[in-house]
């Protein structure tokens, strides 16, 4: 038998697929086709379905299936892997006014890693990031894919607003913060896109599996798009 | 309709159903009731379906005017309610009429009421419910807790007055309840921790509240050698998460992901029991088997349908 998938009980209501022990773009590449299969093919007890970095999370109604059940109709299900027409990741492009007052940390990214701010911002703009899972607060993207070239720590003291829209890196990550919260990133720059608007029918702008780049944009087109989003 | 206004809104109130589900995918946790059979119980016993909104009070409740006719019916802790400051029954539908004081005297037992009315509070849903998420800033009024002057609105039904749960339903919310667990996801980072957990009385500290509660008590050990933490990973409510500093945090209903070891997972019926304690309370945790899990599980849905039945003659 293979080792993976794994199957682990979370709770009486939750079960914990696991597709691997490390992240890596595969393993999500799994994950995220196991996880559209089973919403175009909806397995009877499942009430929610959720795509991680490594696994998948699958809430169940218990008086409807049972996780032996569950655990053969997924395995069973996944067989349709090579047989479906999966749709192609979408690639989200973010705009971003980096340094000055909108990334105060962009001297501190490069200073540290001994290249100039330019390079920072070149380097940032030139990959390509794999969203692994949404969470942490709504809609904030777990991104892979940084060059070890801006790897850089967190603060020592984290700051106790970080302004939503804020794009940061701490050690091997990058992200964009979509509400107003406290944090320890270090600050590159800012986008104005809403990552998170509850006033909208979709509120949440990313989705897991799915790719994101970073677009460098001038302060003036990020107040345009800004008052546009508001 | 306007039903209640405001005057004060208690240590920590808000508008709660029983969730929102479906967008944990997107960062955004499922909220609603933490006593989930309490709230359900409120709804029931003024006519409501048992899934609409309530108020969840927290320790101390909030003092209300009531602005037009209608029912409520109060269910959970025990915080002491009145009506123009004349004590009324928990587990009970009353009718009330404009100008009535609804207030609470005092915590005697549990942490969290419920205060259901008839035809539901009928706030905007967002996403599919009217639970507030105050991380979020959706829900219940503008995503926030209760402020004096909210007026809460309800749905058109008037309700069913006079209403009664039999005794023999109402949950006895011990201060040190034995809660059930189902050991894992990451039950296998322990080996003597499992021991531990399972054989030590925790007492919940003052960090308690929705998103978890941090427990004192003795130290959790992680296996020696494993690491202490895991790839983030998405959380389920009733999860106990064990941190490198070894003592167990409960998480409850407003997280969304976690990077510590999970060493097990309160059975879902359990959790309002966990929800019911409050800091300087005691827990204890026995596991129990995914089967025997599941046969509670039933054992409750089927009260539930008692309840239903007896209350809707």
């Amino acid at each position: 038998m293979e080792k993976w998938p794994r199957f682990l009980f979370a709770g009486d209501r939750g079960l914990l697929v696991e597709y691997g022990d490390r992240i890596d773009p595969e393993i999500n590449k799994r994950i995220r086709e196991v996880f559209l299969i089973q919403e175009k093919f909806p397995i009877q007890g499942i009430t929610e379905a959720v795509p991680t970095y490594r696994s998948l999370l699958v809430f169940y109604d218990p008086g409807k299936t049972s996780p032996d059940r569950l655990q053969k109709e997924l395995l069973e299900l996944e067989k349709k892997r090579g047989e479906e027409t999966i749709p192609s990741p979408e690639i989200f492009e973010i705009p971003v006014v980096y340094g000055g007052e909108y990334g105060p940390d962009l001297e501190f990214v490069a200073k540290h890693n001994g290249i100039t701010p330019e390079e920072v911002i070149t380097i940032h703009t030139s990959g390509t990031y794999l969203i692994y899972m949404l969470g942490f607060t709504p809609g904030f993207p777990f991104l892979g894919g940084l060059s070890a070239k801006l790897f850089t720590p967190r603060l020592k003291t984290p700051r106790t607003v970080v302004p939503a829209g804020s794009v940061g890196i701490a050690n091997n990550q990058t992200g964009v913060y979509p509400i107003d919260s406290p944090g320890g990133w270090q600050l590159i720059g800012r986008t104005p896109m809403k990552l998170y608007n509850p006033k909208k029918k979709n509120s949440i702008l990313l989705k897991a599996g799915s790719y994101l780049r970073f677009k460098r944009i001038p302060e003036a087109e990020y107040k345009r798009i800004l008052q546009e989003e508001n | 309709m306007e039903f209640l206004e405001v005057i004060q809104p208690g240590f920590y109130t808000t508008i709660q159903d029983q969730g929102r589900f479906g967008y944990l995918q997107f960062g955004i946790p499922p909220c609603g009731v933490v006593d989930s059979f309490a709230a359900k119980v409120s709804n029931l016993l003024v006519g409501n379906l048992m899934d609409e909104a309530v108020l969840e009070a927290t320790v101390m409740g909030p003092t209300l005017r009531v602005l037009s006719e209608g029912v409520i019916a109060i269910a959970g802790a025990e915080l002491s309610p009145q009506i123009n400051d004349s004590s009324i029954p928990l587990w009970e539908s009353i009718p009330v009429k404009p100008g009535d004081k609804i207030g609470f005297k005092g915590l005697k037992k549990g942490c969290r009421a419920y205060i259901a009315v008839g035809g539901g509070i009928a706030v905007p849903p967002v996403m599919g419910s009217r639970s507030t998420y105050v991380a979020g800033k959706i829900g219940g009024i503008e995503g926030r807790l209760l402020v004096a002057g909210d007026k809460i609105p309800k749905g058109e039904k008037y309700g069913t007055p006079g209403k009664r749960l039999p005794s023999e339903f109402i949950p006895a919310y011990p201060a040190h309840p034995m809660i059930r667990v189902i050991l894992g996801p990451q039950d296998d980072f322990f080996d003597e921790g499992i021991r531990t957990f399972l054989e030590s009385e925790f007492k919940v500290s003052p960090k308690a509240d929705r998103m978890g509660y941090r427990l004192d008590g003795p130290t959790i050990l992680h296996k020696a050698g494993v690491e202490k933490s895991i790839i983030s990973e998405p959380s389920v409510p009733g999860g106990i998460q064990v941190p490198p500093d070894g003592l167990p945090i409960i998480l409850l209903v407003e997280q969304t992901v976690g990077g510590y070891t999970k060493i097990a997972t309160v059975i879902s019926t359990d959790l309002g029991a966990v929800g019911q304690t409050k800091p300087g309370d005691r827990i204890r945790f026995q596991a129990v088997k995914i089967k025997e899990a599941h046969q509670i599980y039933s054992e409750e849905a089927g009260k539930i349908e008692k309840i239903k039945n007896f209350l809707s003659n």
